[in-house]
């Protein structure tokens, strides 16, 4: 099938080397596969916040909710609650899914709602040029920083395991066959899945040199094992020199928040008869 | 004696709301009108909480400062309310638990011997009233059987208990009028999304609007409308607007510090054109304020609520009739011109209760939604001559449907362009052009009282059934803004022609409807506030306006 054009007329304004680029042509070669394997296109929708990554709802030629910063949990949940059948694609920022909109990412993974965290984490904030995210490093010069942070990092898989998400991976944005693996992994996984893009920011923090020497591909990992996924997931803790894990860490099957809605909704007739009910039995 | 008030009080935690509501319906068998007022603080247990139930043979929406029964529970409620009781009035309290005139009851001697629990002490002080009000005992054993769920059995016997140890002195007569359902504001207010076409609920508790909420809750199993209680008011409005995208019509319920945190989702409503209703009910602020009492200080606060200029429909019911339709209008037209629309209630609306008459209701009429033809490429902000664009929902087939927070272009995709940029923005606001016409064809303002009278009251909201009783006793006319915006400019003008002296009623402490007036260019030079949590009665109102007439 390579008839699926999914480019829109968009003009892509991200910076030339952007982290951001490998994480559109996973998702679209991903997207292309899923149809070819019989996943109806319009069965996808895609949901971003504001920030660099957000765009990529301009860039994808699919249904999207290009939303608010911070807010991509919540509405990717109410179109998965509405429509089960379609596969809910969330695109978050660092700052966006793990400061501005932690509460909600929080709350989806406790639900185990089946959608799909792709998180862009460049480590700083890009579009506003260049303060420090929840994930920069203790000390992290930025622009609202000028003499260092004075705080740590967060491990937001380390927070997402301790939450109930069912699905845990990571990847980076020098990696693009990883990254198709386990983004088509993901989105096929029934429940609450995040993936860590460490994606990077080429104007801002280029980490490339720092993540290439220091990245490796979980090899014989048993993601079904949480303590394992737990030692795997704190090896790094985005703040100390440690070898950094790539690949899946976690995956868990358990029932799904969506799955406890009525199938079928009443008809406005039921809804009326219901109305008249409920008032005849208030006399 | 077909107006009286009967007042329940005592702890909270002693069963008093549900005093109140059975007291209420009670009086409803013999026929009367109802309304109830609840006064509680903010607490679980402990604290002073009292419930007023007026009766009447015409339908009302307020109380009255004189009561006719004080039904005391404790000696609290005997000292604070004893000084509102009438001439003949009478007072039926536990003797047990206080000292006074009037008749008492043993009820911890009786409850002891029943081998009943602290909680049916009302039960037994319902009796004790029914018997001194010379309400038959068949009447008390039918509602207590309907109405209570856990032991009705050991109630009723308590009951008995306190029927018996009391005499009947004033009989309260019984009337002929048909006995209407009694319904919170809130139940109205849920009752009426569902007649709108409801399919989901999202909200965050908060009073004075949770009993939207759960009512709803409790319907969801039977009518398959998806109930959903987020992790904060930003999740509620976001979720909605996700629903909405969806195609299914939404509503969430709140206050004024829940709605703090929904404008940006308004905003977004407004740019993205994603509709949906906002129930706003309105206590006293600022910031946490008085949690459990009534203002209508959020006025200015929904008007304007939200980064950037759209259109928005604020409809501000006055009653639970109105606040039935206004709510079910309001979701079919949030979707008609895709916009978000508030439905601006208040404590003393939402948590009091009234009998309902479905016949007032103005006909329902069901909208249809402007659905996409079968252009291709579907375009989601198609510049259409209403501003209106057809919609499509996900998923359909060939259909790409986008939507933003971003400025955009017709098919969604994000803009800076300054002519596409002013093309939508006008396109946005032509929609709000085309509602305030269709609006038009509504009951956005209300006339009451005599309506050639030169002096007249002008209010919105709850303040309305006060209003219009004093308008009776004093011969005035009353003008009811029901719709705030798009304001109805002309209706109201023609409403307010030929008076010579306005008076306008409110419960802030700055006159916000004058102050919306005197933007449309109308003066008004007298206003009768209260701003400390509780509404108007009829009396003090009264009382106010012969002075302002002086």
């Amino acid at each position: 099938m390579n008839d699926i054009n999914l480019n829109t007329q968009a003009v892509n304004t991200w910076c030339p080397g952007c982290g951001n680029f490998a994480i559109l042509s996973a998702i679209k070669m991903v997207l292309k596969s899923l149809v070819e394997e019989g996943l109806a296109l319009e069965d996808i929708v895609i949901v971003s916040g504001i920030g660099c990554h957000a765009k990529i709802a301009d860039y994808i030629n699919v249904n999207s909710f290009y939303s608010l910063h911070g807010r991509v949990v919540p509405p990717a949940e109410a179109i998965k609650i509405a429509r089960p059948g379609m596969k809910v694609i969330g695109f978050a920022g660092d700052g966006d899914a793990y400061g501005e909109g932690m509460e909600h990412l929080i709350f989806a993974a406790k639900r185990n709602i089946d959608i799909t965290m792709i998180i862009h984490n460049n480590r700083v904030y890009g579009l506003t040029t260049g303060q420090y995210t929840p994930t920069s490093p203790l000390g992290y010069k930025g622009r609202s920083t000028p003499f260092g942070t004075r705080e740590h990092p967060l491990n937001p898989l380390e927070v997402m395991l301790a939450c109930g998400a069912t699905f845990l991976a990571r990847g980076t944005s020098h990696g693009l066959d990883l990254l198709k693996k386990i983004f088509k992994e993901a989105i096929l996984h029934k429940g609450f899945s995040l993936i860590d893009v460490l994606q990077v920011c080429v104007t801002y923090y280029n980490m490339y040199e720092y993540y290439d020497k220091r990245v490796y591909e979980l090899a014989g990992h048993d993601p079904f094992d949480r303590s394992l996924a737990e030692a795997k997931i704190r090896e790094w803790d985005y703040d100390r020199d440690a070898r950094i894990a790539l690949g899946v860490f976690y995956k868990k099957e358990a029932p799904c928040f969506e799955d406890h809605f009525l199938k079928s909704p009443g008809s406005q007739k039921q809804v009326d008869e219901k109305i008249s009910d409920f008032l005849a039995q208030a006399v | 004696m077909n107006d009286l008030s009967i007042l329940v009080g005592g702890k909270a935690g002693f069963g008093i709301d549900k005093a109140g509501s059975l007291i209420a319906r009670l009086l409803n068998q013999l026929g009367y009108y109802i309304y109830v007022y609840r006064d509680y603080p903010s607490l679980i247990r402990g604290g002073h909480t009292y419930s007023l139930v007026r009766a009447s043979g015409s339908k009302i929406s307020c109380h009255k400062e004189g009561i006719d029964f004080l039904l005391a529970l404790n000696q609290e409620t005997v000292e604070l309310h004893k000084g509102r009781l009438k001439e003949n009035g009478n007072i039926v309290y536990d003797a047990s638990a206080a000292r006074s005139g009037g008749q008492g009851i043993g009820v911890a001697e009786i409850l002891k011997e029943e081998n009943a629990s602290e909680i049916m002490r009302n039960s037994c002080v319902i009796g004790g009233f029914c018997k001194a009000a010379g309400i038959p005992w068949e009447i008390l054993e039918n509602v207590f059987k309907k109405n209570i769920e856990k032991d009705p059995d050991i109630n009723l016997k308590v009951a008995k208990r306190g029927y018996g140890a009391v005499e009947t002195r004033a009989v309260i007569p019984p009337l002929t009028s048909l006995k209407a359902p009694i319904i919170t504001g809130n139940e109205a207010v849920g009752l009426g999304l569902m007649k709108g076409g409801l399919r989901n609920f999202v909200a965050y508790p908060m009073t004075p609007t949770s009993g939207v909420l759960h009512f709803l809750a409790s319907m969801a199993q039977d009518t398959g409308i998806k109930v959903i209680h987020p992790e904060s008011e930003i999740g509620v409005v976001l979720m909605a607007l996700g629903f909405a995208y969806a195609g299914e019509k939404t509503a969430v319920s709140t206050s004024g510090g829940g709605f703090c945190l929904m404008t940006e989702g308004l905003s977004f409503a407004g740019m993205a054109e994603l509709p949906v209703a906002i129930i706003m009910g309105q206590r006293p602020g600022p910031s946490t304020g008085l949690p459990t009492y009534t203002s209508q200080t959020e006025l200015n606060f929904v008007l304007y609520a939200g980064q950037g200029e759209f259109p928005r429909l604020v409809a501000a019911p006055a009653d639970a009739e109105e606040a039935y339709y206004w709510s079910a209008v309001s979701l079919q037209l949030a979707w008609k011109y895709q916009v978000p629309a508030i439905v601006l209630v208040d404590k003393t609306l939402a948590e009091g209760a009234f009998s309902f008459d479905m016949q007032a209701v103005p006909e329902i009429l069901k909208e249809l939604l402007p659905l996409r033809d079968k252009a291709f490429p579907y375009k989601r902000y198609l510049n259409s001559e209403t501003g209106v664009s057809p919609l499509a929902f996900a998923p359909e087939k060939d259909t790409v449907v986008k939507v933003t927070s971003y400025e955009h272009d017709e098919s969604g995709i994000t803009t800076e362009d300054p002519v596409i940029s002013s093309l939508m923005q006008a396109k946005r606001l032509r929609k709000g052009i085309h509602l305030a016409e269709e609006l038009k064809l509504y009951e956005t303002v209300k006339v009451y009282g005599d309506p050639k009278a030169s002096r007249t009251l002008l209010c919105w909201g709850s303040n309305k059934g006060a209003c219009c009783e004093v308008a009776q006793s004093l011969g005035l006319k009353v003008v009811q803004i029901a719709v705030m915006s798009p304001f109805p400019l002309n209706q109201v003008k023609k409403s307010l022609r030929g008076a010579k002296e306005v008076i306008c009623v409110e419960n802030n402490a700055t006159g916000q409807l004058a102050g919306l007036m005197s933007r449309y260019g109308v003066s008004i030079k007298k206003m009768i506030l209260r701003s400390d949590g509780r509404p108007f009665s009829v009396d003090e109102l009264e009382a106010r306006v012969r002075k302002e007439l002086l």
